[in-house]
């Protein structure tokens, strides 16, 4: 027997069950409650008052998000005092507010300016207040932080702390000098922040947003003695759309290589290419590992957001992690390796960007031993967001493009390599290849669906060859946590782990198009498995072009030349640095 | 009359627990555990007793709420943040008669079916808190706390804690957070710390002065306590004289006082002539001398557009600028907001600039709209008292006071001559 | 926190960090409650005398910009400063609960109520040529 509310919105007779706020309620009638600090998936904050609404018998307004609905309550949301009170606050956090739009990140996607328009603030009354001027932290190459512009909504606080169980900032100090800031004001460099930018989605404003590589990327497009190439992560083109109006879940592979090319790379290529590679060489790995040969359960390491992660968290499992890169790293030292010597050009003229849906992948670039080629293997990281600023600034029309195919044989991939984008899509890939490495049959259901969808933690079991494999797959770094603890305690059940930093996987992750909520998740995960359904060849190892990189070049997986190229090691890091 | 005073206003009273037995020290304890929880809390309701530190909110009824939850552990706490400027009366209690709070402490948890309470003291009451350590030492080894109360089956201790300069943490549900180790910063109310308190479990937090009152009411009965002082508010009241006045100190009087007797009677007068008064501390509005008649408890002062708060009685004279007062209440408010909620943390930093900016010669006519706007819509939309009551002072100078201030601002004249408009 | 307060002085990493693994507490979560308080810092400062002057209204009232002046004068340092011998550290405080004898300031644990200007002179004058051999002294209980 469900419990039932009966009460009055605006008049309107509405019915809800016992537990709902206000605000959920409100939506019964058509009525979306402003709102800022109010966040999906965090936990209530209620400190913006922005929602308030007006409650008869009550002496003050209330918070519509914290407020549960009560039998017979008569609620106005749009009275001239709840307006009031909504425009005089949005007019308080302007009077600290940077007043430089035109120049900002976010102009275009501030919630801040869009509450302003919409509630009708027309005037700051408080324009003689004196504004904060407190140093940027830009000491991370991923994330850059900008105190001035802060609300104090404590979104990104909730979500690094809440989701990604890093909490690697807080508020610091009281009353009007409270600050966002990490341990001791060292830095998000210094700290534990995995780079995983989920804070950037998370805040209203731009004072959370990615350090831009665009500039030197131009740069060396315009140089004529630069070679350049682009890999685009699998992520990428089930979002760019959104950057031009299309609705989440528009696959646009086609256009986003065209436009790439028109941008004036030499080549586009498709990072797809070496999430086969890393399927095939993390395959070997892991039936080495089950044959005795080294520790389990493996869990992967594609996601730099969770490398870190690991190395600050659970040093002491270090071990577990599959010595592969990530795809945009392979590729890097394969570009510069076996791809020069394809084509007859230096490596040290070729400059590889990678357009990605990730901020951790900019601090991945950097890492001391990612110079596997010689040279610094990836040379710039552009978030997909950066990606589509430089389309709109060449004055490219995206959405009229016709589609062209990525170049090869970098480019050439399989349906395995466009689901690494979504939480289980590397499982699934890994699945599809070590089922008939090890079988030596066809796999003939190729679809592993217990391990898709936005559950934080899904397990299963596979049947390969009288083996019961046991596999988890978890995305959101407190989820992580969870599977960890049991493997840093002994207890872990599984023999092979997927870890993906951000919620839904890459397709969510800190560089990608805003709005990003469960619904846009969703629809880009459909977008990837219909990629994936279309492609003809959809288990890794039979990529053709792979293929060839092995005969021509590699030799077989796991030789002493993939070794060198594509396996890596990894820092232990430990807290409060 | 003196009730919560009566020990301390006694030649030679100690506070030490020989002194405190020797008047009728934990007889009150003795007689609880002889009754049910429910004779107990219906004496205290009879009584009427209002919350002491603020709100005013019957504090029998309180505890049977407490009582009545089902969750367990229950918890007592005892508000001894004492912040309020102007209040200087829980101190007097905690370091001349510590029992008094300990007794009631134990007979309230008694009552409502608790094992354990705090006392959360102010860190800056140095003092105090040596007194409160010693105290609570004498009672358990006189066998008051601890296992197994004077050979009952009730158990119960008390823990000290200190809090460290934050006048957010007197607010009941920021004083929880700070207890439970965090920053002291408000919680979404409801639900109230009676339902989701300490650890989210049932909690009584009461104010010093409140727990001070239930030995007595409990050995003479509620009835007795509920005929003293007004029929709103019953029973007496330590009310604070500051400032302007001639003797400045703790009065314990009943509610039905003026607050022109308590100036003038107990006050000594006023040091110079009366311009004005903050009946309660820095939170309220400001009375001017046509109210000195208003009865001194919650319900008349409410009537009149103040509150009596903690009894903090601030008393201004005519060589005050209202404006510069003004400026300070407002200063007080931003430095201690806790920073959480945007109408108090953005509106006491610009109320303070905007009062800063007219006492240097800088204010526009139009700041005195703004001021009165922002003082509503704090009261409306902030997230506790503090927010809501904060420009208070500022809003009350402006209504009643508003030439002092349009002078500051056309003529650039300080007329007391205390502001430098240069 | 009160007794790191007194004994170093104030919150540093190395002492943020153990309290972290021990309370099992993200690091800056530490760092964060000690910044809201007022009377714990984020950096080790230590001085013999902690000066606590009440700035609030009461004690406004009864002179207590006249106090901080003396005490300006008379240590060489403003409000916030810690003085070139690291004797004394002046702090403007909210009301300390003594209004009744404004106005009052606290040095160290003692509290001093019904200051003059002179008064204060005395009290410094008696603290400057105290000859302690503890170097620095504490600032809690």
């Amino acid at each position: 027997m469900k419990d039932f509310v009966s009460l009055t919105i605006n008049g309107q007779k509405v019915k809800v069950l016992k537990g709902t706020t206000l605000f959920e309620a409100a939506k019964q009638v058509n009525i979306n409650i402003p709102h800022l600090c109010f966040h999906e998936g965090l936990s209530l904050y209620g400190a913006c008052r922005i929602c308030v609404v007006e409650i008869e018998g009550r002496a003050r307004l209330e918070p519509s998000c914290t407020t549960l609905a009560e039998e017979g309550m008569v609620v106005r949301t749009n009275t001239w005092r709840v307006r009031r009170a909504r425009r005089m606050i949005v007019e308080l956090l302007l009077a600290n507010h940077p007043e430089d739009c035109f120049t900002c990140e976010r102009n275009q996607s501030c919630e801040l300016r869009e509450l302003a328009y919409d509630l009708g603030v027309r005037e700051l009354r408080f324009k003689k207040g004196r504004k904060y001027h407190y140093p940027l932290d830009l000491s991370s190459p991923a994330v850059i932080r900008d105190p001035n512009k802060c609300i104090q909504c404590s979104r990104c606080i909730r979500v690094c702390l809440e989701i990604q169980g890093v909490g690697a900032i807080d508020f610091v100090n009281r009353g009007g000098r409270t600050q966002v800031l990490t341990f001791f004001n060292k830095g998000l460099n210094n700290v534990e922040c995995s780079n995983c930018g989920q804070c950037i989605l998370a805040c209203p404003t731009g004072a959370l947003r990615e350090k831009r590589e665009v500039d030197e990327v131009w740069k060396a497009i315009s140089d004529p003695k630069k070679f350049t190439i682009v890999q685009t992560a699998p992520a990428v083109r089930a979002a760019i759309g959104e950057e031009f109006g299309l609705p989440p879940g528009t696959l646009v592979t086609g256009k986003m290589v065209s436009a790439l090319r028109r941008l004036g790379f030499d080549r586009v290529f498709d990072t797809q290419f070496s999430a086969d590679l890393t399927i095939v060489e993390e395959a070997h790995e892991l039936i080495e590992r089950i044959e005795g040969k080294g520790i389990l359960p493996m869990i992967t390491s594609c996601s730099p957001g969770w490398i870190k992660y690991i190395e600050h968290f659970f040093p002491q499992c270090l071990e577990h992690l599959s010595t592969c890169k990530s795809p945009q790293q392979m590729f890097g030292a394969l570009a510069k390796t076996y791809y020069a010597q394809k084509i007859d050009i230096p490596p040290e003229d070729m400059y590889v960007v990678s357009i990605m849906p990730c901020t951790a992948k900019k601090f991945e670039a950097r890492r001391e031993e990612m110079k596997a080629s010689g040279f610094r293997d990836v040379d710039a990281v552009l978030t997909t967001r950066e990606a589509a600023r430089m389309i709109k600034e060449a004055g490219i029309d995206f959405v009229n493009l016709e589609d062209e195919d990525f170049d090869e044989p970098l480019g050439i991939s399989t349906g395995a390599g466009v689901i690494f984008g979504a939480t289980g899509g590397v499982m699934e890939a890994a699945l599809r290849t070590a089922y008939e490495l090890l079988t030596k049959k066809e796999l003939k259901e190729i679809e592993f669906k217990q391990v898709r969808g936005m559950q934080g933690i899904k397990k299963a079991e596979v049947l390969i060859n009288g083996l019961k494999l046991k596999v988890a797959v978890a995305h959101g770094l407190s989820n992580a946590r969870i599977l960890l603890e049991e493997v840093k305690e002994g207890r872990s059940p599984y023999h092979f782990i997927e870890i993906m930093a951000c919620p839904g996987g890459c397709l969510g992750g800190g560089g990608q198009p805003l709005p990003t909520n469960l619904k846009v998740r969703e629809a880009r995960a459909n977008a990837l498995y219909r990629e994936d359904r279309n492609k003809g060849i959809r288990k890794s190892h039979q990529n053709p072009a792979l293929i060839m990189l092995y005969k021509e070049f590699l030799g077989k997986p796991l030789s002493d030349k993939a070794h060198h190229l594509l396996h890596t090691s990894y820092v232990s890091r430990g807290l409060g640095n | 009359m003196k009730i919560v005073l009566r020990n301390i206003h006694k030649q030679g009273y100690k506070g030490d627990i020989e002194s405190y037995l020797k008047e009728q020290g934990y007889t009150a304890l003795k007689k609880a555990l002889t009754l049910s929880p429910s004779q107990i809390i219906e004496e205290v309701k009879k009584a009427r007793l209002l919350g002491r530190g603020g709100a005013g909110f019957p504090c029998g009824v309180k505890w049977e709420f407490v009582y009545r939850e089902k969750e367990f552990p229950k918890y007592v706490v005892c508000n001894a943040d004492e912040g309020e400027p102007g209040t200087f009366k829980d101190r007097l209690i905690l370091e001349n008669d510590p029992h008094l709070l300990i007794e009631a402490m134990i007979i309230c948890g008694f009552a409502i079916g608790a094992e354990e309470g705090f006392i959360y003291l102010r860190g800056e009451y140095f003092k105090a808190y040596q007194i409160l350590e010693r105290a609570l030492e004498e009672a358990r080894s006189k066998g008051f706390l601890g296992e197994h109360i004077l050979n009952s089956n009730f158990s119960f201790h008390i823990r000290l804690y200190r809090g460290a300069g934050a006048y957010i943490c007197g607010e009941e549900t920021a004083l929880l957070d700070s207890l439970e180790g965090k920053k002291g910063q408000s919680r979404v109310k409801p639900p109230f710390p009676t339902f989701v308190g300490f650890k989210n479990k049932p909690t009584v937090l009461n104010n010093v002065e409140t727990f001070a009152n239930i030995t007595q009411i409990l050995l003479n009965g509620g009835e007795w306590f509920a005929q003293i002082g007004s029929s709103h508010s019953p029973g007496t009241k330590l009310y604070c004289l500051s400032g302007d006045v001639k003797k400045p100190g703790v009065y314990e009087l009943p509610t039905n006082i003026s607050l022109n007797q308590l100036i003038e009677e107990f006050g000594g007068g006023v040091e110079g002539e009366l311009k004005a008064v903050l009946p309660g501390g820095v939170s309220s509005s400001l009375l001017t001398p046509d109210k000195l008649d208003v009865i001194m408890d919650y319900f008349h002062l409410q009537e009149v557009g103040s509150m009596l708060g903690s009894g903090a009685v601030i008393v201004i004279n005519k060589d005050r600028c209202m404006v510069d007062l003004a400026k300070r209440c407002a200063e007080f408010f931003d430095y201690e907001s806790c920073g959480k909620c945007v109408p108090c943390r953005e509106g006491t930093k610009r109320a303070r600039e905007i009062l800063v900016n007219i006492t240097r010669g800088k204010g526009e006519l139009k700041d005195l709209e703004l001021l009165k706007e922002l003082a509503e819509v704090m009261f409306d939309t902030s997230r506790c008292g503090l927010g809501q009551s904060a420009l208070n002072p500022v809003r009350s100078s402006i209504e009643k006071f508003s030439q002092e201030f349009e002078e500051h601002i056309l003529k650039k004249r300080c007329p007391l001559g205390i502001c430098s408009l240069c | 926190m009160h007794l790191i307060q007194k004994e170093e002085g104030g919150l540093s990493e190395e002492i943020a960090l153990f309290l972290a693994k021990e309370l099992n507490l993200p690091p800056v979560e530490v760092y964060s409650v000690a910044s809201f308080y007022s009377m714990f810092t984020v950096k080790q400062q230590k001085a013999k005398y902690i000066i606590r002057v009440c700035v609030s209204l009461p004690c406004y009232l009864k002179g207590s910009d006249k106090i901080l002046e003396v005490l300006h004068k008379e240590l060489g340092i403003n409000s916030g400063e810690v003085s070139a011998d690291k004797k004394f550290f002046i702090e403007e405080v909210s009301c300390l609960g003594a209004c009744g004898k404004a106005p009052v300031m606290l040095i160290n644990e003692t509290l001093y109520d019904n200051l003059t200007p002179e008064k204060v002179r005395e009290i410094i004058s008696q603290l400057k040529d105290e000859n302690s051999t503890e170097e620095y002294s504490q600032t809690g209980l």
